[in-house]
């Protein structure tokens, strides 16, 4: 385990680093919400879409003017940070409720999936990249990297369906989809970890096979340390800084496959409800959700830059990190 | 070259995976033992079969409209490859450009670029995807579009590293030396000692926007019918899963060993170009 007490001398840039890199964050979430309002005021009259076929142009612009959309669009937009901020992302077209609750109703099943998904990854992904690389040029290398690059290459939707195929249809040994025990977890859980197990198995074991051709590798082992101790003691810790980069890039992509994920296995997600608000065009709800989504990864990537302080001091310069 | 790929069985695979993709993506139509688009009712979900039984030899199967299976992912492979390779070029072109001007001016010219990826990177890409389609219309172009505009980030990023520590370097002080302006200096002086690293993620990428395509067209947002798309046909299976599992699992292959083939060169190449990763690999 890293050590968690940082010097002193350490601690000052550090909080000035975490400050800029708050900075950077809030400025990256105010770009993702200015794009979801612009582009969704591009698709037409919001109005339109919430009136009856066949509601007169009077009926049209008094509700155009109720909901504010006869006022120019800079004004809305203002006003649209400005509700934002306050976690007020209008009510929800289809459901007749304030957005912003209905999406975080669902947050909880869609954590569950995601969070299940990268407890699976890392573990087998871990497990699976450390044997590959203590055994190099081995059957164990070739069936775990094998495995890997076959995991990499399955597109999500159709290993779901695949899973559908034999453990449902056909084996009737799990649910195909909907919520209830942990019967209805294993099937979507093992659909999501899938990339990311791989890329995790590939990723820890380049970066342990480099590692180990360090001079501090082998002076380890020609001290007589045995080939697990050296692992353990002190490959793994500077083997896992690429890791640890790539689970921040891996939470972006669990939620976006939890998108499809969920469309597949009918989960009641984040995902699932953003798409379908899509479809029916509720954008209150595909505002909320898709800046609820992005706070998450925004706040990951931030935590992960935390997590490289403590694993390696050397990087707490903004942008020396390339 | 040649001699090089020898030498990894993996790289034999993937290149002859490959090379099998673009011709069958080249001569489509030719090969395809039936038209894509010839319906045949009394037909509908034929089972595969190696052996005439009525209705034709249909090594892969019918779908439910009697439709070979076998010919329309042979003839849905050149409009993947299409699709992938004007995306890849688009996309690269756009990133490429993009991380030069941010590595090489630095400052805020950077700053705003690296911030614009940063925000791109927070989008979970198939929501971005989905916004802009819903925006835009599904259609062919858009398709690219979207898929540009979401694969330029990986190429800006790395071409950005690189040029950081090129542009210290002596012939590039030389050039500017000699009278060199910026608007010959980035493309002919510095972008070809980028080539090696934006070839390995142009490879990668492309396995990423095979996968990213046929996502869409299986939400119904991608390639558009009657063209043939391994997505589109992908989604249309899943009706049949527990009836005919041929309809949706030849598509999926296809895209598997595609992209598996894709990422086996991708990774090769990396190797290739740059030795010090030999000891590694």
């Amino acid at each position: 385990m890293p050590r968690l007490r940082l010097p002193r001398r350490l601690v000052v840039p550090g909080v000035v680093f975490l400050l800029t890199r708050a900075g950077e964050s809030l400025v990256t979430l105010w770009g993702v919400v200015t794009i979801v309002f612009f582009s969704l005021r591009l698709t037409g009259d919001p109005a339109l879409l919430l009136l009856p076929v066949g509601a007169t142009p009077q009926q049209i612009a008094a509700l155009r003017h109720a909901l504010g959309f006869d006022r120019p669009l800079p004004v809305q937009y203002v006003d649209f940070l400005e509700r934002a901020v306050r976690g007020d992302f209008g009510v929800s077209t289809r459901f007749g409720e304030p957005a912003l609750p209905l999406v975080l109703a669902r947050l909880g099943a869609t954590a569950e999936l995601a969070v299940l998904a990268m407890v699976v990854a890392v573990v087998i992904g871990g497990l699976a990249g450390a044997a590959a690389a203590m055994r190099p040029n081995t059957r164990v290398e070739l069936a775990a990297m094998g495995t890997a690059l076959i995991g990499q290459a399955t597109p999500v939707f159709w290993l779901a369906i695949m899973l559908i195929l034999v453990f449902a249809a056909t084996l009737r040994w799990l649910p195909s989809g909907g919520i209830g025990g942990w019967t209805h977890l294993v099937l979507p859980v093992l659909t999501l970890a899938t990339y990311s197990t791989a890329s995790i198995a590939r990723l820890l074991r380049a970066s342990l096979l480099e590692a180990r051709a360090e001079d501090y590798a082998r002076t380890a082992r020609a001290k007589g340390l045995g080939d697990r101790t050296v692992l353990r003691r002190h490959l793994l810790k500077n083997a896992l800084i690429p890791v640890v980069t790539v689970l921040g890039l891996q939470v972006g992509l669990l939620l976006g496959g939890a998108v499809i994920t969920e469309t597949v296995f009918s989960w009641p997600g984040e995902g699932r409800l953003i798409v379908q608000a899509i479809q029916n065009q509720d954008f209150p709800i595909v505002q909320a959700g898709t800046c609820v989504l992005a706070v998450i990864i925004i706040g990951v990537n931030l935590l992960v830059d935390l997590t490289y302080m403590v694993l390696d001091p050397r990087i707490r310069v903004p942008g020396a990190a390339g | 070259m040649l001699r090089a790929i020898g030498r990894s069985p993996a790289a034999c695979l993937g290149w002859a995976v490959l090379a099998l993709f673009i011709v069958l993506g080249i001569a489509g139509p030719l090969v395809a033992p039936y038209s894509p688009d010839a319906q045949n009712l009394a037909g509908r979900l034929a089972p595969p079969t190696l052996g005439g039984a009525g209705t034709g030899v249909h090594l892969l199967g019918t779908d439910q409209l009697g439709r070979d299976i076998l010919s329309r992912l042979v003839v849905g492979s050149r409009i993947t490859l299409l699709v992938a390779v004007v995306t890849v070029a688009t996309g690269g072109t756009l990133g490429c450009a993009l991380g030069v001007v941010a590595g090489y001016y630095g400052g805020w010219t950077e700053r705003v670029i690296m911030r614009v990826v940063d925000i791109q990177l927070a989008f979970p890409f198939i929501l971005l995807a989905l916004i802009i389609i819903a925006v835009l219309g599904p259609s062919l172009p858009n398709l690219i579009l979207v898929l540009a505009i979401t694969s330029w980030v990986d190429y800006a990023r790395v071409v950005r590293a690189e040029v950081l520590t090129i542009r210290e370097r002596e012939f590039v002080e030389a050039a500017r030396a000699i009278g060199v302006r910026d608007i010959r200096l980035l493309p002919y002086h510095i972008l070809p000692n980028v080539y090696t690293a934006v070839i390995v993620i142009a490879t990668l990428q492309i396995a990423k926007v095979v996968i990213l395509e046929a996502s869409l067209s299986f939400l119904g947002l991608g390639i558009q019918p009657p063209t043939p798309s391994w997505g589109r046909m992908l989604a249309d299976g899943r009706d049949f899963v527990a009836s005919a599992w041929w309809l949706a699992a030849f598509p999926g292959l296809a895209i598997l060993f595609l992209v598996l083939s894709v990422n086996l060169v991708g990774d090769w190449l990396a190797v290739y170009f740059n030795p010090r990763l030999r000891r590694a690999g």
